[in-house]
C-alpha cells in the first residue's frame, strides 16, 4: 500500500497563445490548491474531505470556470454544476443548475449526505441549499468581466448552435472570426481563444487507501439554459470506487458518450490494467473524435493524468515527494 | 442475426398478491406495446425509431410511471425525465424536469438531433420543447388520482419516519429499511381502509402491499436491435414517489439507467441511487467489452453485484439475444425475437 496522492485540474484544451501571465496565474493557483490538499492529507483528513476542500478553493478563485468565474449561458447568467464521489461505498452527490450557491461542490456533498437522493437540480437544488443553510450570493457574484467579453465573442462566432464537427465558415467579417483564423484549434465548436474549458476537479487517495473525486464547472460558454454537461454525471465527469478516483474535463458530450470516468475504473477492474495504463487506454480508445483530459488516483497511491487536447491545467503530488504543476505536454 | 426487442414497465417489490385489476391492465399494455415494436421491426424501421415509438406508447399508458401516470414530487407536481441512445454512433439525448411535454422520450431524441448538447433540464428543456413545437399539455394531464393517493400514503409514511430520524441514517439501505418499516407502521393507522379480520402481523403485510406494493415501480424502457444489427435504448420515468423537487434519478444519466453501444443496448430500472453508483447500464457493456462475457452473463453479473432489491434491466445484443434479469421481487417485462420467441412476465418463473 502506497501513501497519499493528489491531483487537481483546471480544464483541458488550452489556447496555445494564452498570455504568459495568465499561464503563470493558473500555475500559481494550481500550486496553491495542491499545497492546500497536501497539508490536509498530512493532517489526516479523509480523501472525501480533501477533494471538497480543494475544489471549494478552485471555485472561490475567479480564474477557472467554476463558482466565481463560471462561463455564461446564452442569456448571460451562470448555471453551475458539480459532483462528488466517495470511493469506499461509492456514495455520491451531484447538483446542476445552481445560480446562487457560493460553493456548488459543498452542496453536492450535502446532497450525498443529507438527502435520500444522489442528484438535485435547478429550483429544487436551490431550495435544498436554502434549507441546508449554505452560503448564498447573488448570481452577479459569479459573473466576471472577462466572461462577459468571452460570451460576446462566442455569440459573434455563433458557434455552439452549429454541429461542432462542421468547421465554422463565413466568420471573416467578425472579430471572433479573426480569432478563429489565428487559432484554428477548436473545442466544442468554439475557437479555442473563446472556449472556456477550465472546469475544475480534484482526485485524492488518502493514507488509508480511500479514493475520492470531485468536479465543478460553469459549463460551456454560450450554452443553452438548462444544459447539463458531464461534470455532474457520475461515471462521466466524476467517478470513484475502491480502486480509483477520476475527474474529467473537456468536451462534455464526448465524455458523457464515453462514460469516461467510469471507464478508468472499469478497465482496471475488468482488464486488470494499472492506473496509468488505464488512463492512457481510456484517452486513446474511449473518446472517438472527442477532446478531453482526466486526472486519476489509485488506492495504492499512484497518480496519473492523460489528455488528447492541446494542454491541460494540472497539478499532481504524492507522499514520496513528487510534485508537478504543468499546462502543456 | 435477427431483430429482437425487450421492454420493461419497472422493477421492484411487486407483491405476488398484486390484484388482477392492477396486474391485467399492465400485462395488456406490455403486450400491446410489444406488438407495436414487433410490427415496426418487421416493417424494417430503425431500432432507434422503434424504441422511441414503444416508449411513447408506454408513456401514454397511465398505469406506468412515465408520461401520463408519472408519480408526484413532494410538492404534488410531476417532473419527468427520459433518455435515448443509439448504439452504433453512441449519440444520445436526455431530458429532466419536464412538466408539460406529453412524450419526454421524443424531446430527448430532439435534444440528441437538434442541439449541440446531450442533456437539457427543467426550464431550459421546456423552452426547447416549445421552440421545437412538440405536444405540450397542462401539467395536470399527467396527474392520475392513483398517484395523488400514492403521494398521500408516502407523506404519511414520512411523517411516521420522523421517529427514525434520530438514528441519523446516511446509509441508503438503512434509509430504505426505515422507509419500509414506516410503511408497515403507517398501515396500522389506516384502519379505516381495511377490515382487520386476521392477526395483526399478517394483516400489516397484506396492507403494506396493497397500499404501496407497486407505488415505487413503473419506470418504462425499451431496447431493440433491428435486422441490420442497429442497437438502441430508451428509458422514461416520473421518478420516485414523494421525491424532492429537482431530484434526478438514474434514467437520464447515460451509463446508469440507459446505455447502448455496438455490443448491447440496456435500459435499467429500480432504485435510482443504487443504479447510478453501480453505473449499471454501462457496466453490462463494459463486462462484454473488457471481459468477453456474453450478454446474458454480463447482465446477470451486474444485477447480482448490485444490492438486492435494487435493479432490473432489459438488454439486447446485435445478434438478437435478449436478457431481462432483476434482483427485485418482480419486473414488468416483455420481449420478442425474430425466431418467434416471445415472453410477457412479472415475477421470476423459477
Amino acid at each position: 500500500m502506497g501513501g497519499w496522492a493528489i491531483a487537481v485540474h483546471g480544464g483541458a484544451g488550452v489556447d496555445p497563445n494564452l498570455p504568459t501571465e495568465r499561464q503563470e496565474e493558473a500555475k500559481h493557483l494550481l500550486t496553491h490548491c495542491l499545497n492546500l490538499g497536501i497539508s490536509a492529507l498530512r493532517s489526516n483528513l479523509s480523501a472525501i474531505d480533501v477533494v471538497e476542500l480543494v475544489v471549494r478553493e478552485l471555485e472561490t478563485d475567479p480564474l477557472f470556470n467554476s463558482g466565481r468565474g463560471s462561463a455564461l449561458t446564452e442569456k448571460g447568467t451562470v448555471e453551475m454544476e458539480a459532483s462528488i464521489m466517495d470511493g469506499p461505498k461509492r456514495r455520491c452527490g451531484a447538483v446542476s443548475g445552481i445560480t446562487t450557491v457560493k460553493n456548488p461542490i459543498s452542496l453536492a456533498r450535502l446532497v450525498m449526505e443529507k438527502s435520500p437522493h444522489s442528484y438535485l437540480a435547478f429550483a429544487g437544488a436551490e431550495e435544498f441549499a436554502r434549507n441546508q443553510g449554505v452560503e448564498l450570493v447573488d448570481n452577479d457574484y459569479f459573473i466576471t468581466e472577462d466572461n462577459v467579453g468571452m460570451l460576446k465573442l462566442a455569440k459573434e462566432a455563433n458557434s455552439i448552435l452549429f454541429d461542432y464537427r462542421i468547421p465554422i465558415v463565413g466568420l471573416e467579417t467578425c472579430s471572433a472570426g479573426a480569432a478563429a483564423t489565428e487559432s484554428p484549434l477548436q473545442m466544442n465548436g468554439l475557437p479555442i481563444s473563446v472556449y472556456t474549458p477550465e472546469t475544475v476537479g480534484c482526485v485524492v487517495v488518502d493514507k488509508e487507501g480511500r479514493c475520492a473525486a470531485a468536479t465543478s464547472t460553469g459549463g460551456l460558454m454560450n450554452k443553452m439554459t438548462g444544459r447539463i454537461g458531464d461534470s455532474p454525471l457520475i461515471g462521466a465527469g466524476t467517478y470513484a470506487c475502491d480502486l480509483c478516483g477520476v475527474s474529467c474535463t473537456g468536451e462534455g458530450e464526448a465524455i458523457i458518450r464515453g462514460t469516461l470516468a467510469r471507464e478508468v475504473g472499469a478497465v482496471m477492474e475488468y482488464k486488470g490494467l494499472g492506473l496509468q495504463e488505464a488512463v492512457d487506454y481510456v484517452v486513446k480508445e474511449r473518446l472517438d473524435e472527442g477532446k478531453a483530459g482526466l486526472i486519476a488516483v489509485s488506492n495504492n497511491g499512484e497518480v496519473a493524468c492523460g489528455f488528447n487536447t492541446n494542454g491541460m491545467f494540472r497539478g499532481i503530488a504524492s507522499e514520496d515527494g513528487f510534485m508537478e504543476v504543468a499546462i502543456w505536454e | 442475426m435477427g431483430w429482437a426487442i425487450a421492454l420493461h414497465g419497472g422493477a421492484g417489490d411487486i407483491p405476488l398478491s398484486l390484484p388482477p385489476e392492477r396486474r391485467l391492465p399492465r400485462e395488456d399494455a406490455l403486450r400491446h406495446c410489444l406488438n407495436i415494436g414487433v410490427n415496426a421491426l418487421k416493417s424494417h424501421q430503425h431500432a432507434l425509431d422503434v424504441v422511441e415509438l414503444v416508449v411513447r406508447e408506454l408513456e401514454n399508458h397511465p398505469n406506468f410511471n412515465a408520461g401520463r401516470g408519472s408519480v408526484l414530487t413532494s410538492s404534488g407536481t410531476v417532473e419527468m425525465e427520459a433518455c435515448i441512445m443509439d448504439g452504433n454512433t453512441k449519440r444520445c439525448g436526455a431530458v429532466s424536469g419536464l412538466t408539460t411535454v406529453v412524450n419526454p422520450i421524443s424531446l430527448a431524441r430532439l435534444v440528441m438531433e437538434k442541439t449541440p448538447h446531450i442533456y437539457l433540464a427543467f426550464d431550459g428543456a421546456e423552452a426547447f420543447a416549445r421552440e421545437q413545437g412538440v405536444d405540450t399539455v397542462d401539467s395536470t394531464h399527467f396527474i392520475t388520482p392513483e398517484n395523488i393517493e400514492r403521494l398521500k400514503h408516502a407523506k404519511e409514511a414520512n411523517r411516521v419516519q420522523v421517529s427514525f430520524s434520530r438514528f441519523s441514517v446516511s446509509d441508503i439501505n438503512l434509509y430504505n429499511t426505515a422507509l419500509f418499516l414506516s410503511f408497515q407502521l403507517v398501515t396500522l393507522y389506516m384502519t379505516g381502509q381495511i377490515d382487520y379480520t386476521q392477526p395483526i402481523q399478517k394483516e400489516v403485510k397484506v396492507e403494506t402491499h396493497a397500499a404501496d406494493g407497486d407505488s415505487q415501480i413503473g419506470t418504462v424502457g425499451c431496447v431493440a436491435v433491428d435486422n441490420h444489427g442497429n442497437l438502441a435504448t430508451a428509458t422514461s420515468t416520473g421518478g420516485l414517489v414523494n421525491k424532492m423537487v429537482g431530484r434526478i434519478g438514474d434514467t437520464p444519466v447515460i451509463g446508469a439507467g440507459t446505455y447502448a453501444n455496438n455490443l448491447c443496448a440496456v435500459s435499467a430500472t429500480g432504485k435510482g441511487e443504487a443504479i447510478i453508483r453501480c453505473t449499471v447500464a454501462r457496466d453490462v457493456a463494459a463486462l462484454m467489452e473488457f471481459k468477453g462475457l456474453s450478454l446474458e452473463e454480463a447482465a446477470a453479473s451486474v444485477v447480482e453485484s448490485a444490492p438486492i432489491g435494487t435493479v432490473g434491466l432489459v438488454a439486447v445484443s446485435p445478434s438478437g439475444e435478449v436478457t431481462m434479469p432483476f434482483n427485485t421481487t418482480g419486473m414488468f417485462r416483455a420481449c420478442a425475437t425474430e425466431d418467434g420467441y416471445s415472453e410477457i412476465g412479472i415475477w421470476s418463473s423459477r
